[in-house]
């Protein structure tokens, strides 16, 4: 007895050592694995971070010989992006207010033709992979050819013209069609145009949907099929499997997708406020001004994600696990 | 299926030792044809399928047809812009653009150095995401959270905003100002320059560091996915890896990396194409003078002239098809990749 308690006594704290001994290993193998990202975080990108900051408070100088001065300004550059210059904040104003009617169409949009693309089909391989081509090639380089392309413009619109490649009326719908169309439904007016902006700017939308359909198509691939087969027994209709079954089970992807596609149109390079900013950083002495600018955009950019998330994660439904 | 008589319980009759024959009364084949194709279900199903084919097909045609559209004016000379009468079908094909883009404009040079950039990039960054995704799903440690944070933080941070500082910094690059303590100096000729920072601009250098940080381009979204993959990854198969006496790096080595080569050819693909088409950091980093990257072809060759009645149209024909040489190689890579993109994807659990 005496010795069986003596040897719990030893072994005890023995063991909460050995115990404590693999934690701090298992954690000083997460640092080892995390650890290109500190560094790079440290020695990179905090300094890159700092500086941006810096530069924006300042006017820059750079000297002959590899160096630069600076001359600290204050507030200025703030004050002329948002007080002197004359097309910042007007440019800012409509960049946000498209985005804001951009992002529900891309996430609505998306998981629309995930849900198509999830059926079984005939040629469903072929129209996944015809869907996926934006996500591969509609960034960087070709999004900037995209951007003014007389040539698809001309060549998309069916009536004869003069040749001089100006864009004449090129929409697929016109306000006038759907207006007539929903008369007698007494919808607003706003409803109407949005839907006609949404259908005429569907290349746009599905060239920015590629990735939030793939996020949304791993999430309906995990639903559990045990669920549909036993709603189709109980008899439930498509309709409502679908907003009874996928739609909760999905929305958690909705919210990350919701916020993604936030950060991804207003740090893509073909919004309007990221253009005006690249312009500006063109101009001489622009570079600290762009810089200045690039931060009030980035504080709007953090209020709306701040926003968005709070917003939808209030509906989001988690399947428990156990 | 509604017929009115009650059809009679089948009969089982014993044939053989072994062998039983059931005689049933079968619904004549008229009935189940009706019953089949006549439901409302059926006709609701037809129309769906209808419905959903031509859905699909207007919108790949949407995706497709500026393709098409700027393959044909690829192929159209110059007169084929005046003339109105000629849209998407060339009247006088020529090659003389292909031609000239290729000859003029060093495709062939910008093709090797974007090659090499975005495979190596694309390799670094795939191992080093995987390596930060690892540690991040698995591990539990102090800071995991605040590291997590600021993977997503470098996503949400627009390139612009750091666009002066990331060239700066690369300009005079220097690691914690270690470089200006030693000061010291470089010959250059017969005179000493003082040396105080490297300048990394126009080499691979910039990319390569960012990428070995898990900075570069969209690197937060890969580590998020890998991050995600890894978590569904049941903890059992390390654990019984430990119990057989290995240690944590050589489980990774030996079980995890090979388990994941799906969602790491995923992340490779992302990587490799969006590098490829990158053109913020490329013309940051690289000035036309020193190497020619993708970005730069994108010029009116000197041998065309553009000077002409639909000048505006044909130096758009130009511009699109120096993107359509920019895409061909990276379209090539993705017919033969395209399933393991949505694979990957799709067994990677993202599902948190």
């Amino acid at each position: 007895m005496n010795s069986e308690a003596k040897l719990t006594n030893v072994s005890a704290p023995k063991k909460r050592k050995r115990r404590a001994s693999l934690d701090a290993r298992k954690a000083r193998a997460g640092w080892f694995f995390v650890l290109p990202f500190v560094l790079g975080f440290v020695v990179i990108y905090l300094p890159i971070i700092i500086d941006s900051i810096k530069y924006s408070f300042n006017k820059i100088k750079i000297g002959q010989g590899g160096g630069y001065t600076l001359e600290f300004v204050g507030w200025d550059n703030y004050q002329e992006a948002l007080f002197v210059d004359p097309n910042f904040v007007q440019t800012l104003a409509s960049g946000i207010q498209q985005l804001i009617f951009d992002i529900p169409a891309i996430v609505i949009f998306s998981l629309f033709m995930a849900v198509l693309l999830n059926q079984k089909m005939v040629g469903r391989a072929a129209f996944r992979a015809i869907f996926f081509i934006p996500v591969i090639i509609s960034t960087g380089i070709i999004d900037k050819i995209d951007q003014a392309n007389t040539m698809v413009d001309y060549m998309t619109d069916t009536g004869i013209e003069d040749g001089s490649g100006q864009n004449t009326t090129n929409e697929i719908l016109s306000a006038v069609d759907i207006e007539r169309l929903f008369d007698n439904m007494k919808v607003g007016t706003e409803l109407v145009d949005y839907v006609v902006q949404m259908v005429n700017n569907i290349y746009n939308i599905i060239n920015r949907s590629g990735v939030q359909m793939l996020i949304y198509l791993a999430g309906l691939q995990s639903i559990s099929p045990a669920i549909y087969e036993s709603c189709e027994i109980d008899g439930a209709t498509a309709w409502e499997t679908f907003w009874k079954i996928t739609f909760p089970m999905i929305s958690p992807m909705i919210l990350v997708n919701s916020i993604y596609t936030v950060i991804d149109s207003f740090t893509s390079q073909s919004n309007k406020v990221m253009t005006y900013i690249a312009t500006v950083y063109d101009q001489a002495g622009g570079n600290v001004l762009s810089s200045a600018m690039a931060w009030v955009y980035f504080l709007i950019v953090i209020v709306i994600i701040g926003i968005v998330a709070a917003v939808l994660s209030a509906y989001v439904f988690y399947q428990k696990r156990d | 299926m509604n017929s009115q008589q009650v059809p009679k319980a089948p009969r089982v009759m014993k044939e053989s030792k072994n062998k039983i024959r059931v005689e049933f009364e079968r619904t004549p084949l008229k009935e189940r044809l009706k019953s089949k194709f006549l439901s409302m279900r059926f006709l609701k199903n037809v129309v769906w399928v209808i419905f959903r084919l031509v859905l699909l097909i207007g919108i790949s045609y949407v995706i497709l047809f500026p393709f098409f559209a700027k393959i044909s004016g690829s192929f159209m000379s110059r007169e084929d812009f005046v003339d109105v009468t000629v849209k998407l079908i060339p009247k006088y094909p020529t090659l003389d653009t292909y031609k000239a883009i290729i000859s003029q404009n060093k495709y062939f040079e910008a093709l090797l150095n974007t090659l090499t950039l975005s495979v190596l990039c694309g390799l670094i960054q795939t191992f080093i995401c995987c390596l930060i995704g690892y540690g991040l799903a698995k591990f539990k440690f102090k800071g995991n959270k605040l590291i997590f944070f600021l993977v997503i933080f470098t996503m949400v941070v627009p390139h612009r905003t750091l666009q002066l500082s990331m060239f700066m910094k690369f300009r005079y690059f220097d690691i914690l100002g270690i470089f200006n303590l030693l000061g010291g100096g470089v010959f250059e000729g017969l005179n000493v320059i003082p040396f105080t920072s490297l300048n990394l601009n126009n080499s691979y250098w910039p990319l390569a560091l960012l990428s070995l940080g898990g900075l570069a381009f969209k690197n937060g979204l890969y580590i998020f996915m890998m991050r995600q993959f890894f978590h569904g990854v049941p903890d059992e198969l390390e654990e019984s890896a430990y119990i057989d006496g290995s240690g944590t790096f050589r489980t990774f080595i030996q079980i995890i990396l090979p388990l994941s080569v799906p969602m790491m050819i995923t992340i490779f693909l992302f990587a490799f194409s969006w590098q490829w088409t990158d053109n913020f950091y490329t013309t940051i980093f690289f000035t036309k003078a020193s190497k020619v990257m993708m970005p730069n072809i994108i010029q009116i060759p000197r041998t065309l002239d553009t000077a002409y009645a639909a000048q505006n149209l044909y130096e758009s024909a130009i511009r699109n098809t120096c993107g359509l040489l920019i895409l061909a190689p990276l379209l090539l890579v993705y017919v033969f990749m395209q399933r393991y993109l949505i694979g990957g994807i799709e067994r990677s659990g993202i599902v948190g």
